[in-house]
């Protein structure tokens, strides 16, 4: 115990002598780190901010999503309930049917076009869909005398004088029977000058608007490991339940470009490291020479060349650990002050804290860099003769 | 019944090879036996072996042959981080040229030995580097680097190092070698006198036969053998008042 507390503080007294030389040394290192964390760091973020825009457009990973491959004289609803029934003999928790509508708010002006959706309850866990104001389609909503609808700010700043949700303002929809419809949450726009987008329940739409609704596709959220088995099972049973539809197996990582680009930064700060490594062993070997006497005299103390190893070991450990230190607080300095929004449009939903993963990887390249700089300079003074040292 | 030796060379020689092939024999058979609160002077002139002796004598340096018992133990049996041990924990060493380490407080540098001790050593070694440098009258310069203190001043802080760990022998070579005769003595008492309170054996190398005459017994180191001397009987005198005369003068050439 008291030797290597011995040791470490012997390390960090010679590293207090020696700063200014130490110091230069080790600002590349730092530097080093800061890159190779931070753009770690980076990568795994924007990839979440990445995954999240991808997953919002076509539903989380391992989301198999399914076209209708026409279903005969089926009504939707029909062809919705065959796909309930196969689901649930699957066991698949969640699924929602990808539906549009072609309906006209009161009011509206010739050329006035809104995005109307018809989804279940189950899009918003698909598709990771966050909410402005308000809040999301519960089950109990299929049970009312009325159709609710969630929108986007366009639609409401159009049809309800830009009321917020949360006063849940109403809006006639036209038809052969005209029916108030109350808004119960605003969804956040997908890009900059979206058009007026609304969502109703899919049970609703066709309670309310069975002909105005075209129902041909579907998703199913499944899991990662059945994915394969699912995108194979699905389009047999569905046809089999009369209901033909063509479902595409999971994509795979969206995310390659962005690993290579990241091994390709990885290996350009690497190199960095490798710089600064190379340069804490020039000044770690130039250190140890002027040190020749101070170890043969550490030598009369008692201490063992292997204490003696170990000591000018850690100086170089200890100095690119904190090197590292400071490299990944620099790093997390920058990475949390990136402006997401602003380069995305959005704020990330589920945004991760600083990778702990980078944070380590880069305290393991600062402490290897020590371990290996400060190698050489260790057994070069091991070999050194105790009483040519202490004469040096 | 005669009580073990704290430390007993047997016949000790000292052979080193030269880069042409030949032997230079250092020692050639060294007896020496120190009892515990010893003093023991040896001189001899530059190139006689005395500091390869001291440097075997604290386990810095090992004996071609021979027997080197510490406290009756062959210390040739000991393994290098046995002898390490015993060099921390046995020996304490005051050098010519202080051997301070730089950019280190006096505080610091007595503490330095304490840093491989074990134990409440360990973990009082700031009180006791304090003591330490108290009791060699440096309690005021406890913050002070070597290159502000004077050569007496150093060199009582070499001291207070050498006998922080409270070692079984002191091993001084030339401890007043680069201080006037006025410094040198008073740093003589000092170590002395330390030495006696702590109990510790005490072998000083030196040129000064004034120096050497302070110990409980001397010898000359000549031609690598060593051989016991009586500073008080007329004929050693006339012996090694040529040793210190080939002293002077070498000094003198080495100043000029």
């Amino acid at each position: 115990m008291t030797g290597i507390v011995g040791a470490v503080l012997e390390a960090w007294d010679e590293l207090r002598i020696h700063r200014v030389r130490v110091l230069l040394a080790l600002i590349g290192v730092a530097c080093a780190v800061t890159a190779i964390t931070g753009i770690t760091a980076a990568v795994t973020m924007v990839g979440q901010a990445m995954q999240e825009e991808t997953e919002r457009m076509s539903g989380r990973d391992t989301t198999l999503q399914a076209w209708s491959m026409g279903s005969g004289n089926m009504s939707p609803a029909e062809v919705d309930a065959a796909v309930d029934g196969v689901t649930e003999r699957h066991d698949i928790s969640y699924h929602s049917v990808q539906a549009t509508a072609d309906l006209k708010v009161r009011g509206a002006q010739p050329g006035d076009y809104v995005e109307w959706s018809a989804v279940d309850v189950d899009h918003e866990t698909i598709t990771r869909q966050g909410m402005e104001e308000g809040r999301w389609f519960s089950d109990t909503d299929t049970e009312r005398l009325a159709p609710v609808l969630v929108v986007n700010q366009a639609f409401l700043d159009t049809y309800a004088d830009g009321a917020s949700a949360t006063t849940h303002p109403t809006v006639v929809i036209e038809g052969e029977t005209p029916v108030a419809a109350t808004v119960i949450g605003e969804i956040p726009v997908q890009w900059n000058d979206e058009g007026p987008r609304a969502l109703l329940l899919f049970d609703q739409a066709m309670h309310w608007f069975p002909d105005r609704v075209m129902a041909d596709a579907y998703r199913f959220w499944v899991p990662p490991e059945l994915a394969e088995e699912f995108a194979a099972v699905l389009p047999r049973d569905l046809a089999a339940a009369g209901v033909p539809f063509d479902v595409q197996p999971p994509q795979e990582d969206p995310l390659v470009i962005d690993r290579v680009l990241q091994y390709l930064v990885l290996g350009v700060g690497g190199f960095a490291l490798l710089l600064g490594g190379l340069g804490l062993l020039n000044i770690a070997l130039v250190t140890v020479r002027y040190r020749i006497r101070e170890i043969g005299i550490r030598r009369s103390f008692g201490a063992t060349s292997g204490r003696v190893f170990f000591g000018v070991l850690m100086e170089s450990v200890v100095a690119t650990t904190v090197a590292g230190v400071v490299g990944v607080v620099i790093a997390v300095a920058i990475i949390k002050n990136i402006p997401i929004d602003r380069i995305f449009g959005r704020p990330i939903d589920d945004l991760p804290g600083f990778p702990f993963d980078a944070a380590l990887v880069g305290m393991a390249c600062a402490i290897g860099i020590g371990a290996l700089a400060g190698l050489i300079p260790a057994i070069y003074a091991v070999r050194v003769k105790v009483i040519d040292a202490i004469r040096y | 019944m005669t009580a073990t030796p704290l430390v007993d060379l047997q016949g000790v020689t000292r052979h080193v090879e030269l880069p042409n092939g030949s032997t230079l024999e250092i020692l050639r058979g060294v007896d020496l036996t120190v009892g515990p609160g010893e003093h023991v002077a040896i001189v001899g002139r530059s190139g006689t072996g005395k500091s390869t002796l001291l440097n075997i004598l604290g386990l810095l340096d090992s004996p071609t042959s021979g027997e080197y018992l510490l406290e009756g133990e062959p210390v040739g049996r000991l393994r290098s981080r046995a002898l390490a041990r015993r060099r921390g924990d046995d020996f304490g060493f005051v050098f010519q040229q202080f051997n301070l380490l730089q950019g280190r407080t006096a505080l610091e540098n007595v503490a330095a030995p304490l840093l491989y001790a074990r134990g409440k050593q360990f973990w009082n070694r700031t009180k006791l580097a304090t003591q330490s440098l108290t009791r060699v009258g440096l309690g005021e310069r406890l913050d002070t680097r070597p290159e502000k203190l004077s050569g007496g001043e150093q060199q009582r802080v070499a001291i207070a190092r050498a006998l922080v760990r409270g070692p079984r022998v002191i091993l001084a070579d030339e401890p007043t070698g680069a201080l006037d005769v006025e410094t040198g003595q008073a740093i003589m008492t000092l170590l002395d006198d330390a030495a006696s309170e702590t109990g510790s054996a005490l072998v000083t190398i030196t040129h000064d036969l004034a120096i050497a005459a302070r110990a409980d017994r001397q010898f000359r180191l000549a031609d690598g053998v060593l051989v016991p001397i009586h500073l008080d009987a007329p004929a050693a005198v006339a012996e090694n008042a040529a040793v210190a005369t080939i002293a002077v003068a070498e000094t003198a050439r080495l100043t000029t």
